[in-house]
């Protein structure tokens, strides 16, 4: 009688489990393969394309409506710069909060705190008109240093692992008679390496997704980055050119997806690193 | 003897690095001779008109001259530069007045050690000194100028906008000048009907998206990562990794995907409908379908975010209590309603408190899938599925109600902030309590 309970409660678990998947992965399969139909339109008649071309793709890189390879590259650069700025300004912020008590401490901390809760483009119109003094405007110089700047509030998680090492390390160092920068360099740079490959992580996707600010700040067609780009083509061309959107996303998609899936770890301690586990 | 920290403080006083010079750090004190200089010169020619500009935000407009019987424009004010211009010359103002007070403190306490009959520190020793003691200080300058400036003067400077009557069509620089005005524009959003009829409808829409959108994820998550890691069920590795890809894709990406797909005429949602002799529902475009819509794609992306966080606290509940039920008879569910839930809750409650808050900052699922439509005719720039930050981005980018904007940006910020301070407070005193250990 109980086994038979328990077949019941697994075959209903399996039937939940593949629909899930199914759900899961059926966006992501229908654009794959609307990547590869013949077509331009939203509309088909079936899922499965009758048969399989690269069109798409080769359109993306020749139409010069759409530089979609100069954006590529664009969004690459300002993604990986953001990612080394960032990087360091929230590793050397975030260390000096975890590492020392010093005067300002808890005030910087709390600051921080309230800093975070606001909404993070009410800011927009003030950095537009900032930008736009510096004569940084419709630059990617821009994008970097805003991103850069901002990434340090984010930090939380990074202070959280600071101050999970042992602070005996740095001090028996100290009695040795290295430096703070030494100690900095030597010992707690090479230790927290998960935490830096998490935060250089997020700070790349951030950069390469964001679609808010790059709209704002990037005017020219040619100095925009992929997000602001599939945007537009979303949005003006949605039925006419939807396999090409197809095309792009899958482009998109696929550094930061194998990106996720090849560091998915560290990922998952940072988040979880927010709960506290009992 | 006493003279010297006397001496040393009057003339670090009058001009800044004199008393370190008076004192023999001859090097310190020409490095800080030098930066008051710059900041002399960049601050004299500016202060006054930063001044003027805060306080009254201009006073002529641009107006045509006759010239020769051709108008030409005589430029007026631009009140929201001098507003910004003003702010950032206070900026820069603190930055250097800080500078200067610790100038002060310096020589005071060398001169201090010099009457005790001391060695002032050398240049070298300053350095010591700077990688040691100050190291943390000299660690911050750089992230905490950057926050400064991009930032914090930002959001000033939007609080202060909210103060003024900065919107279209009658106040946008530099046709016209931009005036402060006190409360009016909280006053307008709160009882002027027109405003306030929007307003409560789309704070009221917020807070149901927000409760919402939370509880359906979070419980999602829940019971997806329970499937798995049920008794009995195999290749647990394998569901995981197929239910992670949502979160693996780029937001940005499966959202515009999730548009095209719920596209009522052409998309491929609609299209199973009709294959099964239904109608298509129309997904986006009617009110409170596209409601569903939002919330149902929310729970597409959200839930695996929830789950990765669910599956490991799981593998961190002790199995002992398990085999302790099962000892005392305790039936599954029995064992779930008083074992694993409160255990999960309490892990992940300051995580769902602050996804709450997330959700309702969640611009970017509205945004990307409906942009706020379908469009209500009685709402001021909105649509039914606005959020507070989506109104607040239209009001700003389509529509230039600067002020409104502002204002709506300061109300989200004081929900968020009692929220986040409450659930502070609450896992606090949750830690102290050690329900659970």
């Amino acid at each position: 009688m109980k086994k038979r309970k328990g077949k019941v409660r697994l075959t209903l678990s399996y039937i939940l489990l593949i629909a899930i998947a199914v759900v899961s992965i059926y966006p992501v399969l229908w654009v794959v393969l609307s990547s590869l139909r013949p077509g331009a339109a939203l509309y088909s008649e079936s899922m499965w394309p009758s048969r399989f071309t690269l069109d798409h793709y080769r359109e993306l890189f020749g139409n010069k409506a759409f530089p979609y390879a100069t954006w590529y590259l664009n969004t690459l650069k300002i993604a990986t710069l953001s990612m080394i700025f960032s990087t360091i300004l929230v590793t050397l912020g975030m260390y000096s909060l975890s590492r020392f008590r010093f005067r300002g401490r808890q005030t910087t901390l709390t600051i921080m705190l309230v800093l975070g809760m606001f909404p993070s483009f009410m800011s927009m119109i003030a950095l537009y008109i900032i930008l736009l003094q510096l004569k940084l405007l419709d630059t990617h110089a821009a994008l970097v240093i805003v991103y850069s700047a901002g990434a340090v509030l984010g930090g939380f998680i990074v202070k959280g692992f600071f101050d999970t090492i042992p602070r005996s390390l740095d001090e028996a160092a100290r009695i040795d008679g290295a430096s703070h920068l030494k100690v900095f360099t030597r010992i707690m740079l090479p230790l927290s390496r998960p935490m830096l490959t998490y935060v250089a992580l997020t700070s790349f996707t951030g950069a390469w997704v964001d679609f808010i600010f790059a709209r704002l700040v990037l005017r020219t067609k040619e100095k925009w980055t992929l997000a602001v780009g599939m945007w537009d083509l979303v949005n003006s061309y949605q039925n006419s050119n939807f396999t090409m959107f197809a095309a792009g996303s899958v482009l998109i998609a696929i550094p930061i997806t194998l990106l996720f899936i090849f560091l998915q770890r560290f990922l998952v301690q940072g988040l979880t690193s927010g709960a506290s586990k009992g | 003897m006493k003279q010297h920290r006397t001496t040393a403080t009057i003339l670090s006083v009058l001009v800044q690095g004199l008393g370190q010079i008076y004192n023999g750090q001859r090097l310190k004190g020409i490095v800080l001779l030098l930066i008051e200089a710059l900041g002399l010169v960049y601050l004299v020619p500016r202060l006054g008109e930063a001044f003027w500009g805060l306080a009254t935000l201009g006073e002529t407009t641009q107006k045509f001259v006759k010239v020769n019987n051709s108008a030409q424009l005589v430029k007026g004010d631009h009140s929201i530069f001098l507003m910004l211009n003003g702010l950032i010359v206070v900026f820069v103002l603190i930055v250097f007045l800080v500078i200067y007070v610790l100038n002060i403190q310096d020589a005071y306490k060398t001169g201090l050690l010099r009457d005790r009959g001391e060695k002032p520190k050398s240049f070298r020793q300053s350095y010591e000194n700077a990688t040691g003691r100050y190291f943390p200080y000299l660690m911050l300058a750089l992230p905490a100028l950057g926050v400064l400036f991009f930032t914090i003067m930002p959001i000033i400077f939007t609080i202060l906008l909210a103060f003024t009557n900065y919107s279209a069509p009658d106040h946008i620089p530099p046709a016209k000048l931009v005036d402060w005005v006190g409360f009016k524009t909280f006053k307008d959003l709160l009882f002027l009907k027109s405003w306030s009829h929007t307003f409560f409808g789309v704070l009221f829409w917020t807070i149901v998206w927000a409760v919402v959108a939370t509880v359906t994820t979070y419980f999602g998550g829940v019971l997806v990562a329970l499937l798995i890691e049920q008794q009995g069920i195999r290749f647990k590795k394998l569901w995981r990794t197929i239910f992670i890809l949502p979160y693996a894709v780029p937001q940005l990406i499966s959202l515009l995907i999730m548009k095209n797909l719920f596209n009522g005429q052409f998309g491929p949602i609609n299209q199973y409908f009709k294959a099964f002799g239904l109608d298509g529902l129309p997904w986006l475009t009617d009110p409170f379908w596209a409601k569903v819509t939002v919330i149902v794609v929310n729970m597409w992306l959200g839930i695996p975010v929830s789950m990765v966080l669910i599956l490991g606290v799981l593998t961190a509940i002790p199995k002992d209590l398990y085999e302790a039920a099962e000892v005392d008879g305790a039936s599954s569910f029995q064992k779930f309603r008083i074992i694993t839930m409160p255990f999960i809750l309490f892990a992940t409650a300051p995580v769902l408190i602050m996804q709450f808050a997330g959700n309702i900052n969640n611009f970017n699922v509205i945004f990307l899938l409906t942009n706020g439509g379908p469009i209500k005719g009685d709402y001021q720039f909105a649509g039914a599925t606005d959020l507070l930050v989506t109104w607040l981005y239209k009001l700003t980018l389509d529509n230039s109600k600067f002020n409104v904007a502002s204002a709506i940006g300061i109300v989200i910020f004081l929900m968020i902030a009692s929220f986040s301070i409450w659930n502070f407070r609450r896992s606090r005193s949750f830690k102290e309590e050690d329900m659970i250990q």
